[in-house]
């Protein structure tokens, strides 16, 4: 499990386009917004955290239905559903996520507080919100690849897996972005909303796999 | 003593009935060649037989396997159309992550690389071979981890005669070494003793 997790990386490092282009079209989503917002900075202050959920939600959403097609293309796949009786299928699946999630997504965490400067989000907010996606984001790529698995046959399967995934996501948006603003506006609270977070991104992280290998098991062809 | 055998095997591809009633058996050392006009599911039969298919009807099994083998999947090395390597990493990076995932270390990597005569390109990216050469570094893939069942799909495509002359070679040692081999194919592998099943005449 470890040589997946290795081999995934050094893919991810090696074409490195993944990670870029994430952190380019979430810096386009979060720049943009002042511009059309208007140079009022206490509504930016006040929009910033849900804007920069928004952007790295959207951002992390790039990129997966990759996540199971280039295997299949090339027949790794098979043997990866081949091996199940010495990696469960589920654990593969969670393992290729993860290794996603560090070479796409984590990219996006690191850049959030240079972003939540030009949103003039101040210090705890940028905190919170950093904290916050790096807990949250987890649950999105494990919520995608169910969409990546079921769309792997499809040649253009991007936007289909972006719908299929989208509205799962929504509680993971709501409850990141009330934990990051919780930290900023004084009566709401941070702990319990970052908490739940966390909850729902452990309950994908044994769902999603689970549901995406058996989507796999049954989409072969 | 190994022995894999199906019974009454049926597939299907999009619904329809490609294939139905192949019964085979193998014990160790044996090998069969499944020849046939293309479509008459000669790929498809591989595939249902290591479990990526759903049979339609009937059932394949794999005894003697051991707690190493317990099941046909586990036992059986698959060697499809496509290589199953990265373009982006070293052949020998490929054949070594191959190698830690499927467990059951055979031979190193660059001992497989040099028994298809790779031995000197292990460190080239993957993307940079030619057909031919990608087709001997996906085989190298069934020397480094250790499979009593060999399932080749057209496993000499894109390979010229010397290479051609090799892999006979390699699949003769497996086969002496208790092996078993199924191989979908047009072109005569040099596989001595195999047996032989004609798919598709009636399907025509």
């Amino acid at each position: 499990m470890l040589a997946l997790f290795r081999r995934e990386l050094q893919i991810g490092v090696r074409t490195g386009n993944g990670a870029l282009t994430g952190v380019l079209f979430f810096l386009a989503v979060v720049a943009v917004i002042p511009f059309g917002v208007g140079p009022d900075l206490n509504l930016l202050a006040r929009i910033g955290p849900a804007i920069l959920w928004i952007g790295a939600l959207l951002a992390g959403l790039l990129g997966l239905e990759r996540l199971f097609q280039a295997d299949r293309e090339d027949g790794s796949l098979d043997l990866m559903l081949l091996a199940d009786s010495r990696h469960m299928r589920a654990l593969t699946v969670f393992v290729k996520c993860c290794a996603h999630w560090t070479v796409n997504v984590l990219p996006l965490v690191v850049v959030t507080p240079l972003l939540g400067l030009f949103m003039n989000v101040e210090p705890a907010g940028i905190l919170a919100a950093t904290a916050t996606l790096a807990v949250g984001t987890p649950a999105i790529t494990f919520i995608g690849a169910v969409g990546a698995a079921l769309a792997v046959a499809l040649p253009r399967g991007g936007l289909l897996v972006s719908v299929l995934v989208l509205p799962l996501t929504i509680p993971v948006l709501i409850f990141g972005v009330a934990a990051a603003r919780g930290a900023v506006a004084d009566p709401d609270p941070f702990l319990p909303p970052f908490l739940i977070l966390a909850a729902l991104m452990l309950f994908f992280a044994v769902i999603g796999p689970l549901a995406a290998s058996l989507a796999l098991r049954w989409g072969g062809d | 003593m190994m022995r894999l055998a199906a019974e009454g095997l049926g597939g299907e591809r999009g619904g329809e009935t490609v294939f139905s009633g192949i019964s085979f058996t193998l014990g160790e050392g044996e090998a069969l060649t499944v020849t046939g006009p293309n479509g008459a599911g000669k790929s498809t039969l591989l595939r249902v037989i290591c479990g990526l298919l759903p049979a339609a009807e009937g059932k394949v099994q794999f005894s003697g396997g051991g707690d190493a083998f317990p099941d046909v999947a586990s036992a059986c090395h698959y060697l499809g159309h496509r290589n199953a390597m990265k373009a982006e990493l070293g052949v020998e990076e490929n054949l070594r992550f191959w190698q830690e995932f499927m467990g059951e270390p055979h031979l190193p990597p660059f001992e497989a690389l040099e028994m298809v005569g790779l031995g000197d390109i292990g460190h080239l990216p993957f993307g940079y071979l030619s057909t031919g050469q990608r087709r001997r570094a996906s085989i190298a893939r069934l020397l480094v981890s250790y499979r009593p069942v060999w399932l080749l799909d057209e496993p000499t495509s894109g390979l010229d005669k010397a290479s051609d002359a090799q892999f006979a070679d390699l699949m003769g040692v497996h086969l002496e070494d208790g092996g078993m081999i199924v191989a979908a194919t047009h072109l005569p592998l040099g596989l001595k003793g195999a047996r032989e099943l004609k798919m598709g005449e009636a399907a025509g």
